[in-house]
């Protein structure tokens, strides 16, 4: 059975704008689940219906077997991180990770050890007796994870946790989190918009759109098989390059500009113009080939090399192993792996 | 140089003045400005070992201790009654801001009207639930009367800046303290209460010195001090004793005590409002 369920879950203003549209799905137990998307995508707003914040217009959640549209946050056995971690200013950090154990009424030497275990597991001993003022952004972020930890809820909640703080600090907190999760095996619901973040961290992510749940899947169902163009574009960095092309009449073969491709397979499509989609990393250079593109810039970092080039007035990323000699103005054939291609409906941007 | 309007200003409107009434305080003069005589601390001393004099004090720490509490609690409650209200946010607290734009008389004769002992609306209605109601005799109930109406003014001035010391507050704080388990009553009291502390502090010390000094109008238009001096606070007898009693020096004395006692709270605020705990 689903630890998490989610049924045709909308959320409708009453100004009448619709921040999310029916979004089903189950979350096994366990399960680290990331909602991803662009800046106003509904993904926040998600989240907080799922932590009792936001009131869920239609549909229904579940959590652990129970229907909680009608419960209060506190009723509803989850801990929520915040992206500013909203620490109780006016508290030591080990009564800010007190608070909840003692609202709920839970005896003070069973709170002093639980406390103390996650100070342990978070490595913040030292810094109980402190306040949160006193603390640097990923200490804080270890309080406010510990808070949420020390509740032992069913589900943990992660609003962007990790966007207040510098890149390095980032990537290191991704893994803390990470394991942390593994290691405590509580279902978690993670809110970013940063996609690396999303692929290293998932064992299953959402992208969301509009508040539409464009796919859910795997980070590498989603990076081998994007369901729509948005998803294509929005995962895997730099992004998916999208041609405007058009199938032959015979379904075999796609052209644009000056080149021609072969399929390997016929492609099933109601209408002949089509978008291509192809990775940057998925191209060999080559001597002789049908796609030749103009170099504009070239990032090199060391292990691999970065080319901004165009084709025709499309412009297309290119990314390479090695250092690759190149400048403004020269000319590349490139080869795309044919097993690489994705093609998306025009109108619809749905994959074909 | 720039600042030179401004230190005019204070001499002439300020030091002048204070100084005076110090040199005044330190004179007695007879009832028609006849006689002067320089007498040193002796209108002091005569203050200190008057009795009625050190009831006054008393009075006035009661009655300024009565009209910061009863202004802040009702205001305090109405804040957060206001930070919960989500339709006719707007109407809501215009309504409670009101109070702030009568002048102190206009809302002393307010009350007045409404506890007029033989016509006044509420007081018909305590007399007709059997409660009798004659603040121009009894002084506990003039006392109770100035407290309110001094009170009630000074309401929508606390209201506003609770209001924004809770608006102030993180959303998010209020939202993980109702993820961890904490009514609404609860969350008042660890988590907003606790953060508006300073604001507390600043409005106390605001409020007490409100009722001493700027609640004259109410207490003149009310009971003028009375019945039997039993709401005469410093500030009345300051003009009591000097403008119907004609005692100068005297009048004079007290107002410079007055005066130490202002300079001394507005110490009191800034060292701690300095140090108001910073998050």
């Amino acid at each position: 059975m689903s630890h998490i369920l989610l049924k045709g879950v909308e959320k409708i203003y009453p100004n009448g704008y619709k921040a999310i549209h029916g979004i089903d799905m189950e979350i096994e137990e366990g399960e680290f689940i990331v909602l991803v998307g662009p800046s106003g995508c509904g993904k926040s707003t998600l989240l907080r219906m799922v932590a009792g914040l936001e009131d869920i217009t239609n549909g229904e959640v579940h959590i652990a077997g129970r229907k909680v549209n009608d419960l209060e946050p506190s009723q509803r056995d989850i801990a929520m991180v915040f992206q500013n971690y909203a620490l109780y200013p006016h508290m030591t950090n080990y009564k800010n990770m007190a608070y909840g154990l003692k609202n709920l009424g839970t005896p003070k030497d069973e709170i002093d050890k639980r406390v103390k275990e996650v100070a342990k597991l978070l490595e913040l001993e030292d810094l109980l007796d402190r306040r949160p003022k006193e603390l640097s952004g990923g200490q804080r972020q270890r309080v406010a994870m510990g808070r949420a930890i020390v509740r032992k809820p069913t589900a943990f909640l992660f609003d962007e946790p990790l966007s207040n703080l510098d890149a390095k600090l980032r990537v290191q907190m991704r893994l803390v989190i990470k394991n942390l999760q593994a290691r405590l095996g509580t279902t978690t619901l993670y809110v970013t918009h940063d996609q690396v973040e999303a692929m290293t961290m998932a064992d299953r992510l959402i992208v969301l759109k509009d508040g539409i749940a464009e796919q859910i899947g795997t980070p590498m169902e989603l990076y081998d098989k994007p369901e729509t163009k948005f998803v294509g574009g929005f995962i895997g960095s730099p992004a998916m390059n999208f041609i405007d092309a058009t199938l032959s009449s015979d379904f075999d073969e796609i052209q644009f500009q000056d080149t021609k491709l072969p399929l390997k397979t016929k492609l099933n499509s109601q209408s002949s113009n089509i978008i291509f989609g192809f990775r940057p990393e998925h191209v060999t250079l080559v001597d002789n080939s049908a796609m030749s593109l103009h170099v504009e810039l070239v990032e090199h970092l060391g292990a691999e090399s970065i080319i901004h080039a165009k084709l025709g007035e499309t412009p297309i990323t290119l990314r390479l192993n090695g250092h690759i000699e190149a400048k403004n103005g020269d000319t590349l054939n490139v080869d795309i792996d044919a097993d690489r291609y994705h093609f998306f409906e025009k109108e619809s941007g749905l994959r074909l | 140089m720039l600042v030179a309007p401004q230190i005019i200003i204070t001499l002439v409107f300020f030091m002048w003045p204070a100084s005076q009434a110090v040199y005044q305080s330190l004179l007695i003069e007879d009832a028609f400005g006849g006689n002067t005589a320089f007498v040193w601390f002796d209108n002091f001393k005569e203050l200190f070992e008057d009795d009625h004099y050190i009831k006054t004090v008393g009075r006035t720490f009661f009655y300024s201790a009565m009209v910061a509490m009863l202004s802040l609690s009702v205001s305090l409650v109405l804040a957060a009654m206001a930070d919960r209200v989500i339709k006719g946010t707007g109407i809501y607290r215009t309504l409670l801001i009101w109070p702030y734009a009568v002048a102190p008389v206009v809302a002393g004769a307010l009350w007045v009207f409404l506890f007029y002992p033989t016509t006044g609306i509420v007081s018909t209605f305590l007399t007709s639930i059997g409660y009798e109601w004659n603040h121009q005799l009894k002084g506990d109930q003039a006392m109770a009367l100035v407290v309110v109406a001094a009170a009630w003014k000074q309401i929508s001035y606390n209201f506003l800046f609770f209001l924004a010391g809770m608006q102030a507050i993180p959303k998010s704080l209020i939202e993980a303290a109702s993820i961890d388990a904490a009514s609404p009553f609860k969350r008042f009291w660890t988590i907003i209460f606790p953060l508006i502390t300073p604001t507390t502090f600043f409005l106390l010390v605001v409020n007490i010195v409100y009722a001493f000094f700027e609640t004259f109008g109410i207490i003149h238009v009310v009971t003028k001090g009375g019945p039997a001096n039993a709401t005469e606070i410093l500030v009345y007898k300051v003009y009591n004793d000097g403008f119907v009693g004609l005692d100068l020096g005297g009048s004079a004395a007290q107002s410079v005590i007055l005066m130490v006692l202002v300079i001394g709270m507005t110490i009191f605020q800034f060292k701690f409002i300095e140090r108001k705990v910073e998050y």
